[in-house]
């Protein structure tokens, strides 16, 4: 049987200096930094298609179900090579810049590109369905008031819709911290790709493995908190369930 | 820029081998992951406490971890639970594609645990009593009545969870095996050809999983009116 051997982290990388544990908090950090900018990205594109999908004009909408079909139909790791190997070839500057700056800088535009325009268009789903779920009223009122129609969802649906999504986006939150874990195949050196790493240099695949593990469950446990108190505080008193918990 | 998708013509009989793997592995994770999962959502609505506390910490921590990460997991253990299973003297190697499919109906079992719950729990209490009330047992009120109905409630939902399994299968690249995008990776490196490859494999991809999820998005339709 395996014997578990936990003082491994404290061991000196082959290199020397760094010890283990430095490694996986150097890609805890980069997942972190990889979501978060992703999170940011995907939420004001998101926040944009989802809306124009609920406007009166074709044109928008067909634009932002097209936007919605394609990052949902292809794999994620394709779309991470695209970002990757693809997309630069396409536009020089881009591909002179990926060639002289640092490796890991590319990788970190790419995932984040990757990432946030993927999670965009499953938020953009949310923020659709949110506002349609409102009572026609709450638009017609608006209208009624003499608001043009961005001031409608500026003032009105906007408001009212995100809070209504609040719940699945935590979901997405949670994934998109989990997807990040495919930019380890671009080769940026997040927490997954530490762990195995770090496996590789220790044959101590298990501790390793078992200390990604746990580090994942605390980001997605602070995650659900972080977003039920956002919940409790956006919450509007009488209206939607969730204020009383 | 010199594009060259001939390289995709020379290719296509390893791509369509990869291609294969990649149906299979989804097929198969597919059925076992329903299995695997039905059994699951047995456990967790079960009530005997330790059982469905057993089922749920399942569920929830092969949900809370990344696909990836659950896939290098099962590669390191799988030759040390045969070695135990069989009693070899080393960890016995079953290779990257039948470790691949063992890894995915464990993990599909998570997903599809989830949805048949959700399903079980939409047919009313009446159904069940009345099976009880007819002297059928556990297992024949669950086999002959719940079952049936809370799979074709359920079935839009699951076949939506099996084009994202399709399009998941795709991460069995980290461990090496040949499925599609392995096959498609391997000739773009061997030829230099990585443009021409990976539009190619995203192509595909996306023409297949429209089509499908619009022909789930049909039968969503027309199977609703039957409730």
């Amino acid at each position: 049987m395996h014997v578990f051997n936990w003082r491994v982290f404290f061991e000196e990388l082959p290199g020397g200096g760094e010890q283990y544990w430095q490694l996986i908090v150097s890609g805890v950090g980069w997942t972190l930094a990889v979501s978060a900018v992703a999170w940011v990205v995907a939420l004001v594109l998101g926040s944009f298609i989802g809306t124009i999908r609920t406007t009166d004009r074709p044109w928008m909408v067909h634009l932002g179900n097209s936007w919605v079909e394609f990052f949902r139909n292809v794999p994620l790791l394709v779309q991470m090579f695209l970002w990757y190997f693809v997309i630069p070839e396409f536009i020089p500057p881009l591909k002179a810049w990926i060639v002289s700056t640092d490796p890991a800088n590319a990788q970190f535009v790419s995932a984040v590109l990757c990432l946030g325009l993927f999670t965009s268009a499953r938020i953009a789903e949310q923020v659709r369905a949110g506002i349609q779920s409102l009572p026609r009223g709450q638009r017609l009122a608006g209208m009624a008031l003499g608001l043009t129609q961005p001031q409608v969802y500026r003032y009105v649906l906007l408001p009212m819709g995100f809070r209504i999504i609040i719940p699945p986006l935590t979901s997405e939150t949670m994934n998109l911290i989990k997807n990040s874990s495919i930019a380890l195949t671009i080769g940026l050196a997040e927490l997954t790709f530490r762990a195995r790493e770090m496996g590789e240099y220790t044959f101590n695949f298990f501790e390793a493995f078992t200390a990604a593990t746990v580090i994942y469950l605390v980001i997605a446990m602070t995650a659900n908190r972080l977003m039920a108190v956002i919940e409790r505080r956006a919450a509007v008193p009488g209206y939607i369930a969730g204020g009383g918990k | 820029m010199h594009l060259d998708f001939g390289v995709v013509a020379r290719s296509l009989p390893f791509l369509w081998q990869g291609f294969e793997y990649t149906v299979q592995l989804t097929a198969i994770a597919g059925l076992g992951g329903l299995v695997f999962g039905t059994l699951l959502a047995l456990a967790r609505l079960s009530s005997l406490r330790w059982l469905s506390n057993a089922a749920a910490a399942y569920v929830n921590l092969m949900r809370s971890i990344p696909l990836v990460l659950v896939i290098f997991w099962f590669f390191f253990l799988m030759p040390q639970v045969f070695q135990t299973l069989t009693g070899a003297e080393r960890p016995v190697q079953i290779g990257a594609e039948r470790t691949a499919i063992i890894t995915f109906i464990m993990f599909e079992a998570a997903y599809f645990c989830e949805i048949m719950r959700a399903g079980i729990q939409s047919i009313p209490k009446g159904q069940v009593y009345s099976a009880y009330a007819l002297g059928l047992t556990y297992g024949q009120a669950m086999r002959l009545i719940i079952l049936p109905q809370a799979f074709r409630n359920m079935i839009p939902v699951l076949l939506t969870q099996t084009i994202i399994l399709f399009q998941d299968t795709s991460l069995v690249y980290v461990i090496s095996a040949t499925d599609f995008v392995g096959a498609a990776s391997k000739i773009a490196q061997r030829d230099g050809r990585l443009i021409e490859m990976y539009l190619f494999v995203a192509a595909v991809y996306f023409v297949l999983c429209y089509t499908l999820s619009y022909m789930v998005k049909r039968l969503q339709k027309k199977i609703a009116v039957i409730r």
